[in-house]
């Protein structure tokens, strides 16, 4: 186990809270019809997110997925940009032009959510290319789902960047359910992280509810790409708190059982605890920026909502680099 | 300085020209240089491309800029997709143009995207060498001319040379574009020899070549359909009929100036395209024509294509498969009909 640090430990939480407040507030919002499309949430898997983004710097790149709001805020987009690209608005990190399934901020190494399930795997092993090509130290982490796993893209792109020992950490958010079938149907594998035999990687399965096992396994997993030792598949057995997508009814969740006992865990209130208890957080530090992300996430839906919409002109602009 | 070089070798010399220039150009695909950690093949290649178009590029720049890749199609395009969105240029082949399928999420929904979904903060500067055409015995699965359908695909440019000179030109184009270009080569062109200059040199992108001029008749050719015009053009002429030859040259987005210019003189037209009949470039130059120069045309807009099928195997098929003179000429009887009688 690695010890945190204070100062990784606070803006781990301040992410987390990020992360939770931002989609309880989309929630709710999306709800009363002001959030134009389709939304998927990642509330409850924040420690995922989280505990992988917290090797990174803006020289590494992610790729992410139509549940992506969480990688997003982990990976240092701002709040209202983001927010105001849900919204649809000109102000949004994509002039209100990708929407909450395409948010991206190349910048920060943010190389997009994406509405292709699996569509990942190939850019990110790209970006790992380009960083080994220019023999930087940069790594690309692949965020993906359990249903896209079993997609033809995981095979190739696991397999590439096995044989290039590339710079590339597979990270599987296991959250149980593709859409609404059960990552127990889908797989021939009982779990996804034993798949990384396939390719003679390390693979390991991790309690995604546990932000500490995120933070080791990605830490070792970062570390072993950046020594140019290759890839590692991650997998992160977590829960979403919504639907695949809100309206969803969400008929196939357990209401008890195993099943529900994990859904029940609350992945930030377990690091609460554990931070306050290894006094990595003082109690008014941990409610201090409980209160902050609230009141920033408060001034995000502000911006999104006095942000005009794009200029009728936009609707051609950007199809092409002149 | 000028020589007669190759279609295939205009090619080679582009990629190895463009690869000199800049570093961040990179080329990825199967085979491209054949053999990849073969002791005993070094950085020498084994194949150099299934055609031999990249043979001796990896002796020259390396295995680090000449990859071999697995057989995974979808892996190396959006690897290429993800390259070219982080810095690098890269110029994946796709071996055969039928093998889209396997990659087409990276073009359609990523690469093609990517510009637009994020804002304009992207760009995705990768040019896709890949090969199309009947004529050569490849059969269904080989032989298909799909660029019309990637051209229509927003944020994907498509070019198709005629010609050596035009294709180390194009090609040297399409590298230093910073949009994806799809750059479709016929394979069955790759032999013919032409004059080209040594030297690098761009050809532009968007820009069809008027490379015969006439007065009562314009042809608009894609690619190797430029020798059918040829042809029909030199019967025609013997009959007293001018023929305006026009090379499509890029696909898309095309030149609509230029086609339209020279309708408004000819007022007739013929578009040759190798691609099947339906929702093809022929059909797409046919409805904007007719929408913005109709005064001016005196007779139908004629498609010359394909038919509605695979390409087929046996020898004789294929080629009643491919637009020739005879179906060319059998359609142009119809439009200048008029003019032979005054």
């Amino acid at each position: 186990m690695k010890k945190l640090t204070k100062q990784k430990a606070a803006w781990i939480y301040e992410k987390m809270n990020d992360i939770r407040n931002f989609e309880d507030e989309v929630h709710r919002i999306f709800t009363s019809g002001e959030i134009p499309g389709f939304v998927h949430l990642y509330a409850g898997e924040e420690a995922v997110a989280t505990g992988v983004c917290a090797h990174l710097t803006d020289a590494d790149y992610i790729t992410s997925t139509h549940r992506g709001h969480g990688h997003c805020i982990a990976k240092g987009c701002d709040l209202n940009g983001m927010m105001a690209e849900i919204y649809g608005k000109e102000t949004g990190l994509c002039k209100g032009k990708g929407g909450s399934m395409h948010i991206a901020d190349i910048d920060k190494g943010m190389l997009g959510a994406n509405g292709m399930v699996g569509g990942g795997f190939p850019i990110a092993v790209g970006a790992g290319l380009r960083n080994q090509y220019l023999k930087t130290d940069s790594v690309v982490v692949c965020f993906f789902g359990d249903g896209a796993a079993n997609e033809g893209g995981f095979h190739e792109g696991i397999n590439m960047a096995a044989i290039w020992k590339l710079p590339v950490v597979f990270v599987c958010e296991n959250n149980m359910f593709a859409e609404s079938t059960p990552q127990s149907y889908s797989s021939a594998s009982k779990t996804i992280a034993q798949r990384a035999a396939a390719y003679d990687i390390p693979g390991v399965k991790v309690d995604g509810m546990n932000l500490q096992e995120v933070y080791d396994a990605a830490g070792e997993a970062v570390e072993r790409a950046r020594k140019g030792e290759g890839p590692t598949l991650i997998e992160c057995f977590t829960y979403r708190k919504y639907g695949h997508f809100e309206g969803d009814e969400q008929k196939y969740k357990a209401k008890e059982g195993p099943e529900k006992e994990h859904a029940d865990t609350d992945c930030i209130e377990l690091f609460r605890k554990q931070a306050i208890d290894e006094r990595l957080l003082t109690v008014k530090q941990a409610d201090d920026i409980e209160e902050k992300s609230r009141q920033d996430v408060a001034a995000a839906i502000q911006f999104a909502e006095d942000s005009p919409v794009p200029r009728p002109e936009a609707l051609l602009e950007d199809v092409y680099v002149d | 300085m000028t020589r007669k070089i190759t279609f295939m070798q205009a090619i080679n010399e582009a990629l190895d020209q463009s690869m000199d220039r800049d570093n961040n150009v990179i080329l990825l695909g199967e085979d491209i240089a054949g053999g990849a950690t073969i002791d005993h093949l070094g950085n020498e290649g084994a194949w150099g491309g299934v055609f031999g178009v990249t043979k001796g590029l990896v002796e020259k720049h390396g295995r680090e800029r000449v990859i071999d890749t697995p057989i995974s199609e979808m892996g190396y395009m959006g690897a290429a997709v993800g390259a070219a969105a982080t810095g690098l240029r890269p110029v994946p082949e796709l071996m055969f143009n039928d093998f889209i399928g396997f990659c087409f999420d990276t073009l359609l929904a990523q690469g093609s995207k990517m510009r637009y979904m994020f804002g304009g903060k992207a760009k995705i500067p990768m040019t896709v060498r890949t090969c199309h055409g009947a004529g050569a015995s490849a059969a269904a699965q080989h032989s298909g001319s799909y660029y019309g359908m990637l051209g229509s695909i927003p944020g994907i440019k498509v070019v198709v040379p005629s010609n050596p000179y035009d294709a180390k030109g194009l090609l040297n184009a399409a590298i230093e574009d910073d949009n994806i270009v799809i750059f479709s080569e016929d394979k069955t062109l790759y032999g013919i020899k032409d004059e080209v200059p040594e030297d690098y040199y761009t050809v532009e992108i968007g820009k069809a070549k008027v490379k015969r001029e006439g007065s009562d008749l314009t042809i608009v050719t894609i690619g190797k359909m430029l020798y059918v015009a040829n042809e029909v053009a030199d019967t025609l002429e013997k009959e007293g009929i001018s023929v305006e030859v026009i090379d499509l040259v890029t696909a898309a987005p095309w030149d609509q100036e230029t086609i339209i210019s020279s309708v408004k003189k000819t007022g007739r037209l013929i578009i040759i395209d190798e691609a099947n009949p339906h929702n093809n470039t022929a059909t797409d130059i046919s409805a904007v024509v007719a929408n913005k120069a109709f005064d001016y045309l005196d007779g139908p807009i004629k498609c010359v294509c394909a038919p509605n099928t695979p390409v087929p195997f046996a020898t004789n098929l294929e080629q009643l498969y491919l637009p020739n003179k005879d179906k060319v000429l059998d359609v142009a009887s119809e439009l200048i009909e008029d003019l032979k009688k005054s």
